[in-house]
């Protein structure tokens, strides 16, 4: 019902929207929970397990029954909290965990069978006969799950994702926060204030009251403005920080704009690195226990008070107040106030003060409620007996619970505190971190002012600044007495986590079935695992642990909190990588031209590479690649080789440096020749291999696969840094600055011939052979190397000349009768020829294993060669580069399939290796393949058979050198 | 008490006021035949199958906090048998085995749900690994299946199939794989071992360990000494601590595996979906929430927390490969310790100390081994041989280079794998 | 978590990639238990530790780290290697 005169809304504007398809209307300012109270909208959902009708029990982020999806369609965003949703035209909201209605919901019957569904039943039960788990209970068990429903398809709305910086980060803009940002600011710090709602002032926001003078909100509003004012304090509203990580850095959550409504990115996660920190975060009020204490029309006493004073709404046209504490009254001297009725206050303590405004009945509990889908009535109990009065909305207080969890996210235990009955937060367990207000354990306004000015001193003089003198407004002191009043004792079920279906006795059954630590109890019951991870419920929870088991509530302790300290959509988190935006994309200066030239691209890292260039009238890649194996092995071909990690090395201690990061010697190298190395990782197996090439007395450039780029430039960072500090030598990696081009097969020579317009005898270039060129005007690196066994070249330009000298290569190669070939091509020729790739140097290699072990040289040490020489990376039984051949009927080859021998089981024991790489060879026409097998390279011209259990494959192989192509390698040296 | 479809009935008509603790909270004897250090999944397993294998019943298990509050009460819940490596392979075919009859062994429903594990790939090298490895698992008598691209759309349509970074090529499906609840298998074991005589000992640390001639005695714990004929360590995370207090050494070093779920949702995801390029997992609890992890924090710590970097990255990983996801709604995380290992695979054997048993080295895949680890551990313990499905798991691969396990192929760096 | 860069400043652990703990390389004769200490075997402290951390996406230093395994706090860090060349 709304109020007139009440509440901060714009009444001059209506908002219509909808829930459950029933058309209503609102204002802006409302939210959807104020909009539906004031429509008499009381159940808005369904609890988890039994399916127990929900009504709006709190006015914030905490809110665990009102559970709504907002928004249909891809937009339909589940789960969201119709307290903090704000209204704005044409929302769609529809209720959650119901069939096929709201008001008529089949799985309430699951209520019926509580008795049977206590704490930890799912444990207990579900096993006979064996076969049904699989089969019936844990499909419907899995069917019931969950609260709202994804959409199911991609998330159309774009997030964003940011870094600030500060000195003094204040969390929470209430009275404490307000001050403490003010005193920072004035002190010349860096701040920045962070607050969930969408108003400053907090609590304040919600009461009738007055600092300095003026109404509390006006208060907080003006100071805000003055802040808002200042150059050194930006102000984030709508932004919840969710977590507190090491070193000052700060996970904040801005939420930008409406739902439904607008352009631009929903919610923006900011990391924010603040030098110090100033915790304001409130608290919140929590409910106490009895029977029945989950009917819609029961909430709590301050949410009562939020909606009157903020909303202009009252909950109920007959209210009636249930508290513990003081500080409930004012939500009965605030309805009368506004001319809502209140039935009486029901306080529990017997010396609770009186009011001439309203009816205190001290020393009464509320001991049961009464209604269907909502409240009509309560029961409670003096020392007199019980009474039955009728009442539609009954408003609760078991007190408050400071806002800790931020501080409990490095692992600090909060602290009880029996004066207040709460726990407050373990001082100095954020470093950098100072609390002040209600989440310190500061009750009233005036205490709340006093220490966020202190906190914020402490914060400032922390960074050297002066703290300035600040005078503390005038406001109010009373903070309120409270009595122990967790759970109204009698029989029936009384909730605690009203989204879970947990109730009191459930926790009483876990202390008897001897889950007593507190851990246990929550999760034996799941107790505080709903979406509000218990902020409404734990530590209610807790001291009725604590009494069932005879121990005090410090000694049984809280569970631990978590980030985020409220939940945060993954659409924030993973801002900006659906699609292409999850890695960067690095890309030739070829791309363009291979992509007109129709190239399937493939990921190689985050390079793209050509697979294939497909021509008129070839329908598979496999004729196409066949073709391109053909201009190598026949003509020439040409193919785009930057994406191989390049490092440049310069220093008189350059040789020494390769000498000790490669298995070879680089000293020896002649300036002008390039040598094939292996590098192993320090514990002896083979990281990488690559060429390398003396460009000058102190000068070489390395390559590295592409895949290990990155790898390998950290690697020798790391020698000539940490291990080698006094070596004289300098590298950088140019992978991106030279663009580079194989240009392989017998008419490579001609080729470049015509193009660097030279001659390159075999004299003057013979086989890994380098040196400086000249193409149209530009200095480039040529390399005479070979990957393909063919003769071959490799020619290097600055990168902005990559895509000229591409064309050029490819208009004369095509002249030739040759043309470009891509990486299928490129796998044929070096299988053909046994080289290598990761298929091979899996990181479980050894040099060994790959015929190479002759390549460390006992001349010298280098990273590895102890580790390689241990007796299980020598061990002759290992299984060893082999090539094979079919020779059976069945021809196919499989990378992947494991090798046994002729009539021996197929069973792990006589596994003797695998394939590693396969592809039918054009130039010898037949399939080839590339293994490890045990003793191979002694097993030549045995014959092993090939099993692929996933395609049910079985193929006869000779083992074979793998060098299947021109074994002498003349063509290369050619 | 063991639990019945009768039993369930009369409390549920009786209010439920019969109910009986699942385990004693016994005070600790002065001496026990074997003491099992950590009452986590490992631990606890191991000291059932000595009653219930061995008949071994005057055991302790001790546990600095409460039981089952370790890293089995903290995973991700994945059980699976997929690996590629012998050693692995045998065992976790082993522990698959036995994770198939366990709620009925335990007589305590560990929701074992064989739900399929797919693993995806990204590139042809990807690939061919998995055919490898899904060899690997058939020959072991496990179950795999390759799935093309359009087999994963069927199974999977959700996933970003069209506009994909890195576009999904297939997966290698294990349909036997799935998950557990992690709780219930601590419990299960707890009560499993209670039943059968075994003391549980809760916030019972040890602070050191008691040696003479080369043997184990006993240990000190901050509930005073025990002595003990035999001691085995499963203290995961931690387990480079409590060798020091034996004066070893280990190949282990501590990382933090953070872990996330969301708030409960409908069904929508129904396997366990592994993304290979972008370090992400997957799958629904019953509850309902998305539980899913990626890689390790990568440093070095104790703090059972971690931070925003490897967060941000495993959800910017579920956004490229899920999209849908992006309204779920993150609602807690999380962080463990994990006992990292020089090529990511775990150690059951002696030690070089008489008497002292090492179970640890599980990085972040140990909870699947449970009963696999607590069965050998056992026997290890029990009979002084070696299991023959963990015989490979020895501490002494590292020093001969034989029989290494490096499934991700990263060397003996222990945060890469 | 925030590395204090001696180059660049302190700057976001996600600019770093981290190695482990910080040892001494052994000398190639130094025998099998000395290898087998530096590649495999760790003390893995709970508490104070030094470790190597690269600045791969800032100055391309390697760091050693003063840090804590329980608490994550960071009470140095300077260039490795440089300690040597002084
Ligand atoms: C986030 C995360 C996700 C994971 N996901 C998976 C997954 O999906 N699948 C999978 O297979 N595995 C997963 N794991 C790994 C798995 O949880 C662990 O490998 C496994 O639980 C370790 O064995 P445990 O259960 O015995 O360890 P724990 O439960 O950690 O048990 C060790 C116990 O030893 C106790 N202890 C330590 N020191 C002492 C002492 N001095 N005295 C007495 N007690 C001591 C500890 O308190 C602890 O309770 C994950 C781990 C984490 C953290
Ligand atoms: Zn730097």
């Amino acid at each position: 019902m709304r109020i007139e005169g009440k509440g901060r809304i714009d009444r001059s504007t209506w908002y219509g929207f909808t829930f459950d398809g029933v058309h209503y209307e609102g204002h802006p300012g409302d939210t959807v929970a104020s909009a539906l109270l004031a429509h008499d909208v009381r159940m808005v959902g369904r609890s988890f397990k039994y399916h127990r009708p929900r009504g709006i029990l709190t006015a914030g982020s905490a809110e665990p029954n009102a559970l709504v999806t907002v928004g249909s369609g891809a937009h339909a965003s589940p789960n969201e909290r119709a307290t903090m949703v704000e209204l704005t035209p044409g929302l769609q909201v529809t209720s959650q965990n119901r069939w096929p209605s709201l008001g008529f919901d089949v799985l309430s019957v699951n209520d019926l069978a509580a008795p049977f569904f206590g704490a930890g039943f799912y444990y207990k039960t579900f096993m006979w006969p064996k076969a049904f788990w699989e089969k019936v209970y844990e499909p419907a068990i899995r069917r019931a799950a969950g609260l709202g429903a994804l959409s199911g398809v991609t998330d159309p709305e774009e997030c964003e994702k940011g870094f600030r910086f500060c000195d003094v980060l204040v969390i929470g803009a209430g009275p404490a926060g307000l001050m403490a940002a003010k005193l920072a600011a004035e002190a010349g710090a860096d701040v920045i204030l962070a607050d969930e709602g969408t108003e400053p002032g907090g609590q304040l926001t919600a009461e009738v009251e007055e600092i300095d003078g003026m109404a509390a909100h006006e208060w907080a509003a003006k100071l805000w403005a003055e802040l808002g004012a200042m150059p050194n304090v930006r102000l984030m509203l709508r932004t919840t920080v969710t977590g507190a990580y090491d070193q000052g850095t700060y996970g904040a959550l801005e939420r930008l704009r409406g739902h439904a409504t607008g352009h631009g990115p929903r919610e923006c996660f900011w990391r924010i690195a603040a030098k110090r920190a100033v915790l304001a975060a409130g608290s919140l009020e929590r409910p106490v226990a009895f029977r029945d204490n989950d009917r819609p029309g029961i909430m709590t006493a301050g949410a009562v008070r939020a909606y009157l004073n903020r909303w202009g709404v009252s909950p109920g046209r007959n209210v009636t107040v249930f508290a513990n504490n003081d500080d409930a009254h004012r939500t009965a001297r605030d309805l009368v106030m506004a001319g809502v009725k209140v039935n009486a206050v029901l306080d529990a303590r017997h010396d609770a003060p009186k009011s001439d405004d309203f009816a205190v009945i001290r020393g009464a509990q509320v001991c049961g409620s009464h209604g269907r889908k909502g409240l009509d009535g309560i029961t409670y109990r003096t020392a007199s007996g019980e009474t039955t009065i009728m009442t539609d909305c009954l408003a609760v207080s078991g007190g408050w619970n400071p806002t800790v969890h931020l501080t409990c996210h490095m692992g600090g235990r909060p602290v009880w505190r029996d004066d207040i009955l709460a726990f407050v937060p373990k001082p100095g367990a954020i470093p950098g971190m100072v609390t002040a207000g209600a989440c310190n354990g500061a009750f009233s306004t005036a205490a709340c002012l006093a220490e966020g000015v202190a906190a914020a001193k402490q914060a400032v003089e922390d960074l050297g600044l002066t703290a300035p003198d600040v005078t503390l407004p005038e406001a109010g002191t009373e903070a309120g007495g409270i009595f122990p009043l967790w759970a109204v004792p009698g029989k029936g079920r009384a909730w605690l986590d009203f989204q879970n279906d947990v109730t009191v006795k459930d926790v009483k059954q876990a202390a008897t079935e001897n889950y007593q630590s507190v851990e246990h109890m929550k999760r034996y019951t799941t107790q505080g695992m709903a979406t509000d991870q218990g902020k409404m419920s734990s530590v209610a929870a807790l001291a009725i642990l604590a009494d069932a088991t005879g121990r005090g509530i410090p000694e049984t302790g809280t569970t631990t909190f978590r980030p985020p300290f409220s939940p945060i959509s993954i659409g924030a988190l993973g801002a900006g990588s659906k699609g292409s935006g999850f890695a960067p994309q690095r890309y030739t200066t070829s791309h363009a031209a291979t992509v007109a030239r129709n190239a399937p691209m493939i990921e190689a890292g985050l390079w793209y590479r050509p697979s294939y260039f497909p021509q008129a009238g070839e329908t598979t890649w496999r004729q196409s690649c066949d073709r391109e194996v053909g201009y190598v092995r026949n003509a020439v071909g040409i193919s785009d080789v930057t994406t191989l990690g390049k490092i440049d090395i310069q220093g008189p201690d350059a040789a020494e440096l390769l000498d000790i990061v490669y298995t070879g010697l680089f000293s020896t190298l002649k300036v002008g020749k390039v040598r094939y190395g292996l590098m192993l990782r320090e514990d002896g197996f083979v990281m990488d291999d690559g060429t390398t090439a003396r460009l000058g007395e102190n000068h070489y450039v390395m390559t590295t696969t592409t895949a290990a780029a990155g790898q390998v430039m950290a690697h020798l960072d790391f020698v000539t840094q940490v291990l080698r500090p006094d070596l004289d030598v300098s590298v950088i990696s140019v992978t991106e600055q030279w663009a580079q081009f194989a240009v392989a097969g017998p008419k490579s020579r001609p080729l470049l011939e015509d193009l660097l317009e030279t001659t390159l005898t075999a004299e003057d270039w013979p086989f890994m052979s380098c040196g400086p060129v000249t193409v149209g005007g530009v200095t480039g690196r040529l390399f005479r190397i070979s990957f393909s066994g063919e003769q071959g070249w490799e020619i290097a330009v600055p990168a902005r000349y990559g895509a000229s000298l591409f064309d050029a290569l490819v208009a004369r190669a095509e002249a030739m009768g040759g043309g470009l070939y891509g990486m299928e091509a490129l796998n044929v020729l070096r299988i053909e020829k046994g080289f290598l790739t990761h298929a091979e140097l899996h990181g479980r290699t050894t040099a060994f294993d790959l015929g190479m072990g002759r390549m460390i040289s006992a001349k010298k040490d280098c990273i590895g060669k102890v580790m390689a020489a241990r007796e299980g990376l020598v061990d002759p039984g290992r299984a060893q580069l082999v090539g094979l051949k079919p020779v059976g009927e069945v021809q196919q080859l499989v990378s992947g399939a494991h090798l046994f021998r002729e009539g021996a089981k197929i069973e792990p024991e006589n596994d003797q290796g695998y394939v590693t790489s396969v592809c039918y060879s054009p130039t010898l026409g037949h399939s080839i393949g590339l293994a490890f097998l045990e003793r191979g390279p002694r097993r030549y011209g045995e014959k092993i058979r090939m099993i692929d259990r996933t395609k049910g494959l079985e193929t006869l192989c000779e083992v074979v050198n793998p060098v299947f192509f021109d074994p002498e390698g003349a063509r290369a040296r050619d | 008490m063991r639990f019945s479809a009768l039993r369930i009935l009369k409390e549920g008509l009786t209010g439920n006021r019969g109910w009986t603790p699942h385990w004693r909270s016994p005070e600790p004897k002065s001496e026990y035949d074997i003491i099992i250090v950590g009452g986590g999944g490992h631990g606890l397993a191991t000291a059932y199958y000595l009653a219930r294998t061995h008949g071994l019943t005057n055991i302790a298990v001790l546990e600095k906090g409460y039981i089952g509050g370790g890293n089995v009460g903290r995973n991700t819940t994945i059980v699976r048998a997929n690996y590629n490596l012998p050693g692995n392979s045998e065992f976790y075919s082993h522990a698959l085995k036995l994770w198939e009859g366990l709620s009925e062994d335990l007589n305590y429903n560990v929701m074992h749900s064989q739900r399929g594990v797919i693993n995806l790939f990204h590139s042809d090298g990807q690939r061919d690994y998995a055919v490898r490895r899904a060899n690997s698992m058939i020959i072991q008598g496990d179950d795999a299946i390759v799935l093309d691209k359009a087999g994963v759309r069927k199974m999977l349509p959700y996933l970003d199939h069209d506009n994909a970074r890195f576009p999904i090529y297939g997966g290698l499906y294990h349909p036997r794989g799935g998950t557990a609840r992690h709780d219930a298998v601590a419990w299960g074991f707890a009560r499993g071992a209670d039943m059968r005589g075994v003391d549980l000992i809760q916030n019972c640390e040890v602070t050191g360990i008691d040696i003479e001639h080369g043997r184990v005695t006993g240990v000190q714990t901050t509930r005073g000494p025990i002595r003990a004929k035999k001691i085995g360590l499963a203290t995961a995370g931690r387990s480079g601590q409590t060798a020091a207090m034996a004066g070893l050494r280990l190949p282990i070093e501590s990382s933090i595996l953070q872990a996330f779920v969301t708030e409960g949702l409908k069904p929508v995801i129904d396997n366990v979906v592994t993304f290979g390029m972008g370090h992400f997992y997957i799958s629904q609890s019953d509850k309902g929430g998305l539980v899913f992890g990626g890689d390790l924090d990568f440093y070095a710590s104790y703090a059972a927390r971690g931070n925003l970097p490897m967060m941000e990255h495993v959800m910017e990983a579920g956004m490229a490969l899920m999209p849908m996801i992006g309204k779920a709604k993150l609602l807690r995380s999380w962080g463990g310790i994990m006992d990292m290992t020089p090529d990511g695979s775990p150690i059951i054997d002696f030690s070089p100390v008489g008497g002292l048993y090492l179970n640890c080295g599980w990085c972040y895949g140990g909870f699947k081994a449970t009963p696999g680890s607590g069965h050998t551990f056992a026997h290890l313990i029990a009979t002084d041989t070696p299991h023959p499905a963990a015989a490979r798991l020895r501490l002494d691969r590292f020093a001969t280079g034989h029989g290494l396990m490096d499934e991700e192929g990263t060397g003996s760096q222990h945060n890469l794998h | 978590m925030r590395i204090p860069c001696p180059i660049c400043g302190p700057r976001d652990s996600r600019e770093f990639t981290y190695r482990g703990a910080a040892l001494d390389r052994p000398a190639p004769d130094a025998g099998a238990d000395a290898w087998e200490d530096y590649v495999h075997l760790r003390d893995n402290p709970a508490g104070p530790t030094l470790d190597l951390w690269y600045h791969h996406a800032g100055c391309a230093s390697w760091l050693k780290v003063s840090r804590n395994t329980v608490t994550h706090e960071i009470t140095g860090a300077v260039l490795a290697g440089a300690e040597d060349k002084a």
